[in-house]
């Protein structure tokens, strides 16, 4: 594990969920929770378990960024304030 | 409906951008490869049957975009769906029964367990048994998950005629 690498992982994760959780514009917010899975997939891989960021990486950034997208085609875009 | 809906709507009758259609069907293959290696892949190292099944799956949605949903929805019916997602949970089960079984036949009742590949005369050798039958189960559980994946990718996206009219109205 290099700790460098670690804690700027995890400042981008903190940082994209704080982001993820506020932003108006659903379909960024989706596209944001898709970096965060790909960052947790790092985050996996830094921890060893390469299995875990295999099913992070491809369930969370691959399946369910498309499973969002096709469930906001059936809404609308922006949040209501 | 917005704009998008509708432009979204012409899209998908034009039948897409060339550009994106080559990509994806050369990138299809590719990726379908891949998953059937991860799936074998899956009893010696990272991957399995459910990552396999979930990039195959992703291969499809990857049609689906590229090619609209009226002409991929033709080519995967929901019954077609049904079908698999059952072939598979019916491939890892009937792998554990006959585990049991064979191994009632040959060692008696207390090494008779469910999903103890090693009982299945496939070959000669307990450990290859063992690993063939470790792959039949990863092959069933891919099914599935792809089979799942597709159907609520599918179900998701899928407008259907009368609900068109009553959304546009």
């Amino acid at each position: 594990m290099i700790p460098s690498l670690d804690l700027v992982l995890l400042f981008l994760i903190v940082v994209i969920a704080l982001v993820a959780i506020t932003v108006r514009d659903l379909l960024s917010a989706i596209m944001l929770l898709c970096a965060y899975s790909f960052l947790m997939a790092m985050v996996w891989v830094e921890m060893h378990s390469v299995d875990v960021a295999f099913t992070e990486a491809a369930v969370g950034a691959g399946a369910t960024t498309a499973f969002l997208i096709a469930a906001l085609s059936r809404t609308v875009r922006w949040e209501k304030k | 409906m917005n704009s998008e809906n509708s432009e979204a709507g012409e899209s998908r009758e034009r039948g897409g951008d060339v550009i994106v259609e080559t990509v994806a069907r050369l990138m299809v293959p590719f990726i379908q490869l891949f998953a059937l290696y991860v799936i074998i892949h899956g009893a010696g190292g990272p991957g399995g049957g459910f990552q396999g099944g979930v990039i195959f799956a992703a291969s499809f949605v990857l049609l689906v975009i590229a090619f609209g949903i009226v002409n991929a929805g033709d080519r995967f019916p929901e019954a077609v769906n049904t079908a698999f997602f059952s072939l598979g949970v019916y491939i890892y089960a009937g792998v554990g029964l006959l585990c049991i079984i064979m191994g009632f036949l040959y060692f008696g009742v207390p090494d008779a367990q469910y999903l103890n590949y090693g009982f299945i005369p496939l070959t000669a050798h307990f450990e290859e048994n063992r690993a063939l039958g470790m792959d039949l189960v990863e092959i069933g559980i891919g099914i599935t998950v792809m089979a799942v994946i597709t159907s609520i990718f599918f179900n998701l996206v899928w407008k259907r005629e009368s609900e068109e009219g009553g959304e546009e109205g």
